[in-house]
C-alpha cells in the first residue's frame, strides 16, 4: 500500500485512526520510560550538533566559495544522521522486542489491522526523531546566525540549503523507518535487529554525502528530484514491508500457508 | 435439545494444522454453546494453544472449517472475528515500563472502544486490581500479572473467552484466584474455552471436556467421560487381607468381577453392574467370612483418570 492508498485507507475507513493514536501514544510513552532509547536521544543529539558546530566555527576565513560551501555541506550533512540513525534503532527493535517480551501476541489477537501497527510505529518514531532533529538544525542555525563570521554565516544560512534540510529531515527519516520496520520483522534478535537496522538506513545517506562534498553538484532542481526519490522509495518500502508482516511467522517463527 | 445445540457460538468442523510435515491438529471438529466453559486438555504438544490461535485468527488453519461467534473463520473475517472474541496468552504480556492503565487504555484504543475510563475500571474491579492501577506491571507478582492479563481480556466484553493455561506458574492462592474470577464471568453469561494442565481445576470448572492430543481423543462433562471409559465398581477395605476372596466374591449377585488393589495390602476392587444392587451382597458375604470391614463405598474416577487412560493408549499405540 502506497502511501495515498493509505491515506485513502483512512478516510475510507480501512485504517482506524483510534487504533495507529493507540499505537503511537503507548509507544511513545514507553520511550519515554526507556533508559536505552532515552540515552540514545540524548547523547546522539549531542554528539551530531557538537561536532558540526566546532566544524563550522574552525573554518579559516581564507577558503573560497566552492571550498566553504563543501566545508558547509559536510557540516549540515553530521545533521541529517540523527534523523537516521535515531529512528533506524528505534524502528529495528519495535517489533522483534515485543516478539522476546511476548506482548506482541495478545496485541495481534485485538482488531488491529497490521498497517494500523506498522503506521502507528512508523509514526512514534518519526515525532522525536524529527523533532529532534530539527531543534539541533536551529541551535546550529542560530550559532551560526548570532556567532559566526559573517562570510561563513552567508555561505551557511542560504535558503534553498536550509529548504533541504527541512525537506530530507522526514524523508531521510521515512527510509530509516521503514528499513528498521522491515529487519525488526524478520530479526529473532534485537542486537542483530539494532546493527542492521543501521545499516539498512545509510545508502540515501550517501547520496546526500555525494552532494555535500559536491561529487554531485547540488543544485535546487537536483534536491527536488532526490527529495521526490525518496519520497517514492518511502512509500516502495512501505509496499514492500507490509506483507512481511505475516502474523503466524511471527508469533510460531513459521511462515503461513 | 442441549444449549450446544441450541446456541452454538463456537463451531470446529475437521479442523486441521500442519506445520511442513509436523501436524499441529488433525481432524478436530467440537461445538461450544454460548455461556459454556468448555475445558481444552492435553499433554504438552497437542495442539491445544495452536488450536486457539486459530480460532484467534492468529494462525490459519491447513483445512477444516469454522465458525467463531457466528463468524464464518475466513482471513477476510478476521478483524470482525477478532472484535468478538478475547484472547489470554499464557504469558499475559504485559508492557512492563507503563502501569497496570496505560495497559489496559493501550487495549482499549486498540479495540477502538468507547467509554474507556468505565470499561478499565470495571475490569480492575472484576479482577480486584483496582488499587494497583497505577503501579508499573514489572512492580507486580507474577498471579497478579494474570488478573491484568484477565482484566485486558474482558475490555471487550467478548462472547468467547479463550483462556491459554490461566494458571500456568501460579501458586494454589494465586491459581485459585483465577478459579474464583472464571466462575465469576461464568455466572455472567461469558462462554470460555480455556486450555490447561490442571484436570482438578478442568473438572471443578468446565461443563464440558475435550482432550486432544493432535486429535481429538473424547469430548463430554467429565461425568460422563468417567462412565464412558471405567465400568462401575465398588472398593472394599478391610482390617486383614482375606483368606480367600475369590470364594467371598465371586457368584454375588451384581458383581462381575474383582482384583485385589495394588496400593493397598487388604483393598479390593469390585467390578459391578449396579453398586446399590451389589454393595448389600457385599457387605452381607464379608460379615459372613467374619471379615472386620473397614468401608465399603463406590469407587470414584477423577477426570485424572480418563486423561491418563486416554494419553497412555496413545503413548502405547506409538509404541507399536
Amino acid at each position: 500500500m502506497s502511501a495515498l492508498k493509505a491515506v485513502q485507507a483512512v478516510r475510507s475507513g480501512r485504517i482506524d485512526a483510534t487504533r495507529v493514536r493507540a499505537v503511537v501514544r503507548k509507544e511513545i510513552t514507553d520511550y519515554r520510560r526507556n533508559r536505552f532509547i532515552l540515552g540514545t536521544m540524548t547523547v546522539l543529539p549531542i554528539v551530531f550538533l557538537v561536532n558540526p558546530i566546532i566544524n563550522i566555527f574552525a573554518a579559516p576565513t581564507s577558503l573560497t566559495r566552492s571550498a566553504l560551501d563543501a566545508r558547509v555541506g559536510s557540516t549540515m550533512l553530521f545533521l541529517l544522521l540523527v534523523p537516521v540513525i535515531l529512528p533506524a534503532t528505534i524502528s529495528a527493535t519495535s517489533i522483534v522486542t515485543e516478539r522476546e517480551q511476548g506482548t506482541l501476541e495478545p496485541v495481534l489477537t485485538t482488531p488491529v489491522r497490521s498497517e494500523e501497527l506498522l503506521i502507528g510505529k512508523a509514526l512514534a518514531a518519526l515525532i522525536p526523531a524529527a523533532a529532534l532533529a530539527y531543534a539541533m538544525l536551529g541551535v546550529f542555525l542560530l550559532a551560526v546566525k548570532l556567532f559566526a563570521h559573517q562570510q561563513i554565516a552567508d555561505a551557511t544560512l542560504e535558503g534553498p540549503r536550509i529548504l533541504a534540510q527541512v525537506l530530507f529531515v522526514p524523508l531521510l527519516a521515512g527510509w530509516a523507518i521503514w528499513a528498521g520496520i522491515a529487519v525488526s520483522v524478520r530479526a529473532d534478535d534485537v542486537r542483530v535487529a539494532q546493527q542492521l537496522g543501521t545499516l539498512a538506513s545509510l545508502p540515501p545517506l550517501a547520496i546526500t554525502a555525494l552532494m555535500a562534498f559536491n561529487v554531485i553538484t547540488p543544485t535546487f532542481r537536483l534536491a527536488v528530484l532526490f527529495a521526490v526519490g525518496l519520497l517514492l522509495l518511502d512509500a516502495g518500502a512501505y509496499r514492500l514491508i507490509a506483507p512481511m508482516f505475516d502474523r503466524e511467522r511471527l508469533i510460531t517463527a513459521r511462515r503461513s500457508k | 435439545m442441549t444449549r450446544v445445540q441450541e446456541d452454538p457460538v463456537l463451531v470446529v468442523d475437521k479442523l486441521t494444522k500442519t506445520f511442513g510435515s509436523r501436524t499441529a491438529y488433525s481432524d478436530v471438529s467440537f461445538t461450544v454453546g454460548r455461556g459454556e466453559v468448555f475445558g481444552f486438555l492435553g499433554p504438552n504438544g497437542a495442539g491445544k494453544t495452536t488450536t486457539v490461535r486459530s480460532l484467534g485468527t492468529l494462525i490459519t488453519p491447513t483445512s477444516g472449517r469454522a465458525t467463531v461467534a457466528g463468524i464464518p473463520l475466513e482471513a477476510a473475517n478476521a478483524v470482525e472475528i477478532r472484535k468478538r472474541i478475547a484472547i489470554m496468552t499464557e504469558a499475559p504480556g504485559l508492557y512492563g515500563r507503563l502501569s497496570v492503565t496505560e495497559n489496559l487504555q493501550y487495549f482499549v484504543g486498540l479495540h477502538h472502544l468507547s467509554n474507556g475510563a468505565e470499561r478499565i475500571k470495571n475490569a480492575l474491579e472484576a479482577v480486584n486490581l483496582s488499587d494497583r492501577a497505577r503501579d508499573t506491571c514489572n512492580s507486580l507478582s507474577k498471579g497478579l500479572r494474570q488478573r491484568v492479563g484477565l482484566a485486558r481480556t474482558l475490555l471487550n466484553d467478548p462472547e468467547i473467552l479463550f483462556l491459554d493455561e490461566p494458571t500456568s506458574g501460579l501458586d494454589p492462592v494465586a491459581a485459585r484466584g483465577v478459579h474464583d474470577l472464571i466462575s465469576g464471568l461464568r455466572d455472567r453469561g461469558v462462554t470460555i474455552f480455556f486450555t490447561t494442565h490442571r484436570l482438578a481445576e478442568a473438572e471443578a470448572l468446565c461443563d464440558r471436556v475435550a482432550i486432544l492430543n493432535t486429535t481429538l481423543r473424547t469430548i463430554g462433562n467429565p461425568s460422563e467421560l468417567r462412565e464412558q471409559l471405567f465400568n462401575k465398581g465398588l472398593t472394599v477395605t478391610t482390617a486383614a487381607p482375606l483368606p480367600d476372596p475369590d470364594r467371598v466374591f465371586t457368584g454375588l449377585p451384581g458383581v462381575e468381577s474383582w482384583d485385589a488393589d495394588g496400593t493397598a495390602a487388604a483393598a479390593y476392587h469390585l467390578a459391578v453392574s449396579d453398586p446399590a444392587v451389589a454393595a448389600p451382597e457385599v457387605v452381607r458375604a464379608l460379615v459372613h467370612a467374619k471379615a472386620d470391614v473397614l468401608s465399603v463405598g463406590e469407587s470414584r474416577h477423577s477426570l485424572e483418570d480418563v486423561y491418563l487412560e486416554l494419553v497412555n493408549e496413545d503413548v502405547e499405540a506409538s509404541r507399536r
